[in-house]
């Protein structure tokens, strides 16, 4: 029971970190069709300015402006950088994304160092909310949980009731036309690449001391926020939510889960002693995106509600 | 242009003809992660090399030669360790110094012995400091591989003993890192506890991926629901400070017993409410006794390297036994030294260290040291650092476990 109760809320709360983080990945994606391999890094980004941001402040302001500023960031490397590669294809695109990647990695190196920075949950929110089968659930999971229900909400608001959300939509769709009718469409790419970003700095001021800021955070991200756009399919933001809610379900439960192959396919007559047998669920964890990866472009190319093939 | 680069070549080859007719240099190869989760490891690692040889250059070098020590990232991939060796054989290295990974220990020692049999006379010598595999001190050891680290059955002996004393411990949850190292520990832990403390019950043993894991809450809810009173764990790197991170947040309130709680980072990530639970055993610690002279080792270490604490102590006296025994053989070539190393006793800071001529497995007294609040020198810019009581030295003697090793020696 109890790690039921567990799986669900931890699932749930990793879910929704990882589709904070790819909500921006699938705009960006689906409208541009570039595959954004600093995304990652954005998110890194916002842990780290949110580090600072709080050192010199407080958390609070840190949950506010570090968003806004990685916007900023990525709206000039698109109005800068992106645009200007643009012309020559999506192949440059791609490259440019992956270098600045690394360039990002490097940058954070050198300022903020090699090591793990100490960003603490604020003070306000460091206390154990309450007690489940006697391990104290930490407040500030529960407030992770809310600030990005809060997003979700706002951007589903956005995109679904405003002028704004219409033209997004309506330019992911069918850019020239939206441009024929006389709206700039680079600006709605530029704002839309910004807000992408800030939102992976948003998932890195609030994943940031929930997990590590360290430099490596970006590498060990990136690849599950792409196995996330891509399960859910392009251009869905609905799919990607599911997706990363899966995602964060599956790979919690699994860990949780105290059994070995032999225990599920013990009728089978595979032996705990055997190699295979011996394997334990909550080993294949990480392997786990992967596997969905995986079989999702081959049984369903398009993820699950994505509406374009890759 | 075709002047300039033959005076340039000129210029380079009248260099080497002055340096080589001075002393040759000592030149160690530092295989490991210098990028990655485990790269401030390893990073840490590399400063307290470099810094050993800095310190021995200043003294005269190893028996009149210069040490130079140079980094090459592994990132922590037995296969690219390979490829980075033969990078560091083919600029003349002999000398290989590796301790992130057992994995990589492993097949370092593979690749050493391969290469020392095919080039004799060229032999490379494998100076393990942290890689605690019993296994290469026993069924797979060489002749050319030396560890200046408790290997893993060493530590969990220390363990298991300190846990022996604490009858309000009944169950146990081990956990660690899925490759040969954390199944060694959990080997040991198993068979340690059961033979001193067969009334204890261990509620969970569990690997868990190296360096994949980013969120440790579900394992320590896991630990916490199966009414575990302590933890044992080898993690290091990433896998510790995260571990750690989630056991205080989750409110674990049993001792957690560790390998590496000096992991760089885990102590930022405990603060506070981990002192006085969680328990390294190492072979030093900054508050211990200090004499004037490693005073200022330290002090002199932690003032080049800001960022870093000085913890790596068994470096230190790698380098100081490197020098005796290449003093000791009056040559830098690795088979007069490794014959030289063998039975070496050396007068540590902290006492006797002696390198077993059987197995070439360190003995050093061992501290079990506490997380605490109350100490002269913090760790990682915290008032909070790790010190030991009177009672938590170990001899070095009594760390001496029996060896399956044969050790296979060349002809002098």
């Amino acid at each position: 029971m109890e790690t039921i109760v567990f799986s669900l809320l931890n699932g749930v709360i990793y879910g929704l970190l990882l589709f904070m983080l790819s909500s921006g990945l699938t705009l960006i994606f689906s409208m541009m069709g570039v595959l954004n391999f600093a995304h990652a890094s954005f998110y890194m980004l916002g842990a780290y300015f949110a580090y600072t941001i709080s050192e010199a402040s407080s958390f609070w302001l840190a949950l506010v402006f570090a968003p806004i500023l990685v916007g900023l960031v990525g709206a000039l490397v698109e109005k800068y950088g992106l645009r200007t590669v643009h012309v020559n294809g999506h192949v440059a695109e791609l490259l440019f994304t992956f270098g600045l990647a690394y360039l990002i990695d490097e940058v954070v190196k050198i300022v903020w160092g090699r090591n793990a920075v100490d960003y603490r949950v604020p003070e306000l929110l460091d206390f154990p909310l309450f007690e489940l089968f006697g391990a104290q659930y930490p407040a500030y999971r529960i407030f992770t949980l809310f600030v990005a229900l809060a997003m979700l909400a706002g951007l589903w608001f956005i995109l679904n009731r405003t002028r704004w959300g219409l033209i997004i939509q309506a330019a992911l769709s069918h850019p020239h036309m939206v441009g024929h009718l006389g709206h700039d469409v680079p600006r709605i790419f530029m704002t839309v690449f910004g807000v992408g970003c800030a939102l992976a700095g948003l998932a890195g001021v609030i994943g940031g001391n929930y997990l590590v800021t360290d430099p490596a955070m970006a590498v060990q991200m990136g690849p599950i926020v792409f196995v996330v756009v891509v399960v859910g399919g392009l251009g869905s933001l609905m799919g990607a939510f599911l997706a990363a809610m899966l995602l964060g379900l599956l790979q919690t439960f699994a860990v949780a889960i105290d059994a070995r192959f032999a225990d599920i396919f013990g009728w089978l007559g595979l032996s705990e002693t055997t190699e295979l047998g011996s394997i334990t669920i909550a080993s294949l964890a990480p392997m786990i995106p992967f596997l969905m990866l995986v079989l999702i472009l081959m049984i369903r190319p398009r993820g699950l509600l994505g509406d374009r093939e890759l | 242009m075709k002047r300039i680069t033959s005076a340039a070549l000129a210029a380079a080859m009248s260099m080497i003809a002055v340096s080589g007719a001075s002393a040759e240099t000592l030149k160690i190869a530092f295989i490991d992660p210098l990028s990655g989760p485990f790269g401030p490891s390893g990073q840490a690692g590399l400063n307290e090399w470099i810094y050993a040889a800095d310190q021995m250059n200043a003294k005269g070098g190893i028996n009149g030669n210069q040490v130079e020590v140079t980094g090459y990232d592994n990132k922590i991939n037995p296969k690219e360790s390979l490829v980075q060796l033969q990078k560091a054989l083919d600029s003349g290295v002999r000398y290989i110094a590796q301790g992130n990974g057992s994995s990589v220990a492993s097949a370092l020692i593979d690749a050493i012995e391969k290469h020392n049999k095919r080039n004799p006379g060229e032999e490379v010598m494998f100076l393990n400091y942290a890689a605690v595999d019993p296994s290469f001190t026993n069924d797979r050891c060489t002749f050319y591989h030396f560890r200046f680290d408790a290997d893993a059955d060493m530590k969990m002996e220390a363990v298991t003993n300190w846990v022996k004393g604490q009858p309000d411990i009944k169950k146990v949850y081990i956990i660690g890192q899925d490759y040969s190292f954390g199944k060694a520990v959990a080997a040991a832990a198993v068979k340690g506890l059961t033979e001193k403390r067969p009334d204890i019950e261990i509620v969970g043993n569990e690997l868990h991926p190296l360096g994949k894991v980013k969120d440790f809450t579900p394992y320590v809810q896991k630990i916490i629901s199966s009414g575990a009173d302590a933890m044992i764990t080898g993690n290091w790197g990433a896998d510790m400070v995260l571990l750690i991170k989630a056991a205080v947040d989750s409110g674990f309130e049993g001792p957690i017993l560790t390998y590496y709680g000096g992991s760089k980072g885990a102590a930022t990530a405990m603060g506070e409410a981990a002192v006085g639970q969680v328990k390294a055993i190492v072979e030093n610690n900054t508050n211990l006794p200090m004499s004037d002279e490693q005073a200022a080792y330290v002090d002199g270490y932690e003032a080049k390297y800001t960022e870093d604490n000085y913890y790596y102590h068994r470096i230190h006296n790698a380098m100081h036994m490197l020098a005796m025994a290449a003093e000791k053989a009056n040559s830098i070539d690795p088979t007069d030294v490794a014959f030289a190393m063998e039975g070496l006793e050396y007068e540590s800071p902290n006492g006797v260290v002696t390198m077993r001529a059987d197995n070439h497995q360190i003995l050093q007294p061992m501290f079990m040291s506490t997380f605490s609040d109350d100490v002269t020198r913090g760790v990682e810019h915290l008032t909070l650092g790790w010190k030991s009581g009177p009672n938590d030295r170990i001899e070095a003697e009594d760390t001496r476990t029996e060896t399956t090793c044969k050790m296979q020696r060349p002809k002098k």
